[in-house]
């Protein structure tokens, strides 16, 4: 009964591992990548004026380097999105988890996977020929591409992030929850409202950051929407452009190793940073509903 | 004998119940009695939680059912289409088998069938939910710590907690539904305690499959097996001197 | 108002909302299939363009897209999936703080941006490396961006095969690895094809990061070897309705290209929706 050396077994078990250590690889590779090549930026623009300079216009004469435009850009077409998605999506998720019977569901949910599906070129393809006029015709706008353009085709694009993830929050509710607040003279809206939301809410709430997560790093649909120009607005009928536009477009003129070439790496570190931390935010809000439901 | 008791409660008369094509309960009729602990045992599938959970239609929630029949409280059938059924469910608390707490705090847990019927605040609910507490018996162990979550407490706890909830919208019976089934002996001689207590000012009505149990706490005993009323009567009787030979059987202990 | 009618006027709120949503889709489909259909013939998709690519078909970027789609394939698949099995099989109940880590990092790469992805193909392969702007950067820069989505997706694909599979197959003798192989993973293989497939439908649809990588605005042949440049479809969407001279003059071309786009990409996320519904209803 001596065991026998299983060689291929160990060699096999070490591969995997190195497969699965690639996911840290890859991060690590990110943050380098983005460092060695975002640093450099920063030997010629002060770090503060980078951040908080309302002017970017890289290519002119006298280069000014603020990326404060690019960052009000994204924030003001995040905060368009998520205004639409939320209400809809949570309301979707609801109607789904809670009101549609299985065979209404079956057939629903389909279609908002099938949202997810669609590659963000063909959103900004939208944006740009149909929903562009649309929202002009509508409001008689002077921009004809503007913040509003970019936030409706990303809220479009969120949904379907929000609605699957709370849908399966509301859906792991217990049905012991609903149990009792019926057997207690609660109407399903009611137990839905005081009972299913508020022990779902952590998994909605996920839901939401990461429909933030993908407003904020998404890029063909609002470069494609918003106009790319870069200024400081709260105007959703002015045109403004995103960290990611500024990214997407510039790099196809800049020369590889110039200070703007390094401002544009700069810019996607704070993207990634951002997005970074949305994603940590929702991981920690994970644990917190995984403890929630542990008796 | 049974007549002997008080007053009728519910007056069940001809309930069939069917889930799907599973006919689970068949042409059933008893009544219940009010200041009285009733106990419904049998064999597990014998139809007994569906027995209590149509007393309050709870079973309409579940996919498939079906009821046919009808069920009085004070006189009033349940089933009839005008009836408010959220208002039944108040007169009608019930207690299930796994304590079922919200995630929520002791307070909320309690308040919360006084907040739906529009009770919001704070000093009348206090009152409340500390006479309900007082009540289930839990008053003194919680009284200091309302607004921890209702998860901290133990399983013996929890269930006195859902039982001071159901007490808490002054409910006129009380549905119990194999309550101590998931709770250690001491947290069940507590509950079964309570029990004998509730019965002073309430109708209660109890699933069990402990015949033990019944025994130690109802008044009156019904045997039901596959869906059928087999046996209906006063405790001692149904223990000591069983009329059919099923009860018998199963009294003492030959399937169950 | 009594307790009926409001639960029932929300519930009807609520199922505006998902009418709304679901409308949306419907009809943004129907109108890009309405205005592509006109162009959708089998010479559009195997004809190149012509005339400035104001004329012509599009069967380079066709081809380009297949080929970054092929390679991805072969790229992230068998590491995502290698991946996956380790960390569903091997790393133990109790997980190593490695583990925990490794968990972490792939949760985290699938909400990191593309045009990051962008970034980082750009510094790490084509110039770094010296890949240069080519089919192979673009394809290595895609195949890392797909990793995180086989990977979560095969994990919770692994997870669903019942525990007692495994033990029954160790307790017979069967070695890990045999176990994996034979019970565990034939199991969990629909999952893992799943997820696959939308992993590689995703990347089929990426612009952002195929730009900083690869991708060129008009080439007179095929790529002739993974270092050549290459033309796709996405991308031709993007330059034809923004990049080229006169956007309106061939938009008819943009709408039969977003129709090829969309029919690839839909055609494979339904395939992957519905392979998923059958095996969970066999399953149940």
């Amino acid at each position: 009964m001596r065991s026998p050396k299983r060689l291929g077994e160990k060699i096999i078990e070490r591969l995997l591992l190195l497969s699965a250590l690639v996911s840290i690889l890859l991060v690590a590779l990110i943050f380098l990548f983005l460092f060695r090549e975002g640093l450099p930026a920063f030997a010629e623009i002060p770090l503060l004026s980078f951040l908080t300079g309302e002017t970017w216009q890289p290519v002119a004469e006298e280069p000014k380097y603020g990326i404060l435009p690019l960052l009000s850009g994204t924030m003001l077409v995040t905060i368009g999105a998520v205004g639409v998605a939320v209400p809809l999506g949570i309301s979707t998720a609801l109607y789904l988890s809670e009101v549609a019977g299985s065979r209404e569901k079956e057939i629903l949910k389909p279609f908002i996977e099938l949202l997810a599906g669609v590659p963000s070129v063909v959103y900004g393809f939208v944006a740009l020929t149909v929903l562009a006029t649309a929202v002009q015709t509508l409001f008689g706008n002077t921009f004809r591409l503007n913040a509003l353009n970019g936030s409706l085709v990303l809220a479009v694009m969120i949904l379907p992030t929000i609605v699957s993830i709370a849908e399966d929050a509301l859906s792991a509710v217990p049905m012991e929850y609903k149990e009792a607040a019926w057997a207690l003279g609660a109407s399903r809206w009611e137990t839905l409202r005081r009972v299913v939301l508020p022990a779902a809410s952590s998994g909605v709430f996920i839901g939401v950051i990461l429909g933030i997560g993908r407003a904020v790093g998404e890029t063909m649909a609002v470069l494609m929407a918003t106009g790319n120009s870069p200024v400081v607005t709260a105007d959703f009928f002015r045109s403004i452009e995103t960290m990611t536009a500024a990214i997407a477009i510039e790099m196809g003129e800049v020369v590889y190793g110039s200070v703007h070439y390094s401002a544009l790496f700069a810019i996607g570190l704070v993207l990634f940073a951002i997005t970074f931390v949305i994603n940590l935010a929702a991981d920690a809000f994970v644990e917190r509903s995984v403890r929630r439901f542990k008796r | 004998m049974i007549e002997s008791f008080k007053k009728v409660k519910i007056d069940v008369r001809a309930l069939n119940v069917w889930f799907y094509k599973k006919h689970v309960l068949k042409d059933l009729s008893m009544r219940f009695r009010t200041n009285a602990v009733t106990s419904i045992m049998g064999p597990s599938g014998c139809g007994k939680t569906t027995l209590i959970r149509s007393l309050n239609r709870m079973n309409e929630v579940l996919k498939g059912s079906r009821t046919e029949g009808e069920v009085l409280v004070d006189g009033e059938n349940v089933y009839d289409s005008d009836i408010d059924v959220f208002e039944l469910r108040r007169r009608v608390g019930m207690v299930f088998q796994k304590p079922n707490p919200f995630p929520k705090s002791i307070f909320e847990n309690v308040a919360f069938g006084l907040r739906i019927q529009g009770m919001n605040k704070r000093d009348q609910l206090e009152e409340r939910i500390m006479v309900s507490l007082r009540r289930a018996g839990l008053w003194d162990e919680v009284k200091d710590r309302m607004e921890e979550s209702a998860l901290t407490l133990s399983g013996g706890q929890q269930q006195r907690l859902c039982i001071a909830r159901a007490l808490a919208v002054e409910p006129e019976v009380i549905l119990m539904d194999e309550p101590t089934s998931a709770l250690d002996p001491a947290a069940t001689a507590r509950i079964e305690t309570l029990i004998r207590e509730l019965a002073k000012d309430y109708t209660v009505v109890i699933v069990t499959h402990n015949m033990q149990q019944a025994a130690r706490v109802s008044d009156l005993t019904a045997f039901l097996y596959i869906g059928e009323l087999i046996e209906y009567s006063p405790t001692p009787d149904i223990f000591e001197n069983p009329q059919n030979v099923l009860t018998e059987k199963y009294i003492t202990g030959e399937f169950g | 108002m009594n307790k009926r009618s409001k639960e029932t006027l929300f519930f009807q709120i609520l199922r505006l909302g998902t009418y709304v949503t679901v409308s949306t889709v419907v009809a943004l489909l129907a109108y890009l299939v309405y205005m592509g259909s006109d162009m959708l013939s089998f010479s559009f998709v195997t004809s190149f363009p012509r005339e400035g690519m104001t004329a012509g078909g599009i069967y380079p970027t066709v081809v380009g897209t297949l080929y970054l789609m092929a390679l991805v394939l072969l790229l992230s698949l068998p590491l995502g999936v290698a991946a996956a099995v380790y960390l569903s099989e091997y790393a133990g109940e109790r997980e190593s703080s490695l583990v925990r880590i490794i968990r972490i990092a792939t949760a985290n790469l699938a909400g990191v941006p593309s045009i990051v992805y962008g970034l980082l193909g750009l510094g790490l392969f084509v110039l770094f490396l010296g890949f240069g702007f080519s089919l192979l950067s673009a394809s290595l820069t895609l195949s890392l961006l797909t990793l995180p989505v086989i990977i979560t997706a095969s994990v919770e694909a692994l997870k669903t095969v019942p525990h007692s599979y495994r033990e029954a197959a160790l307790a017979l003798g069967a070695t890990k690895w045999q176990t994996t192989k034979r019970v565990v993973f034939p199991h969990a293989l629909p999952g893992i094809l799943t997820a696959s497939i939308i992993g590689l439908s995703r990347a089929a649809g990426e612009t952002a990061p195929i730009m900083m990588t690869g991708v060129a605005y008009f080439l007179s042949g095929l790529p002739q070897s993974v270092i050549d440049q290459f033309m796709a479809l996405p991308f031709h969407i993007f330059a034809l309705s923004t990049q080229s001279p006169n956007p309106d003059l061939t938009r008819p071309i943009q709408f039969g290209a977003v129709l090829v786009l969309l029919l690839l990409v839909l055609s494979m996320n339904l395939v992957a929706i519905l392979l998923r519904t059958y095996y969970r209803r066999r399953l149940s």
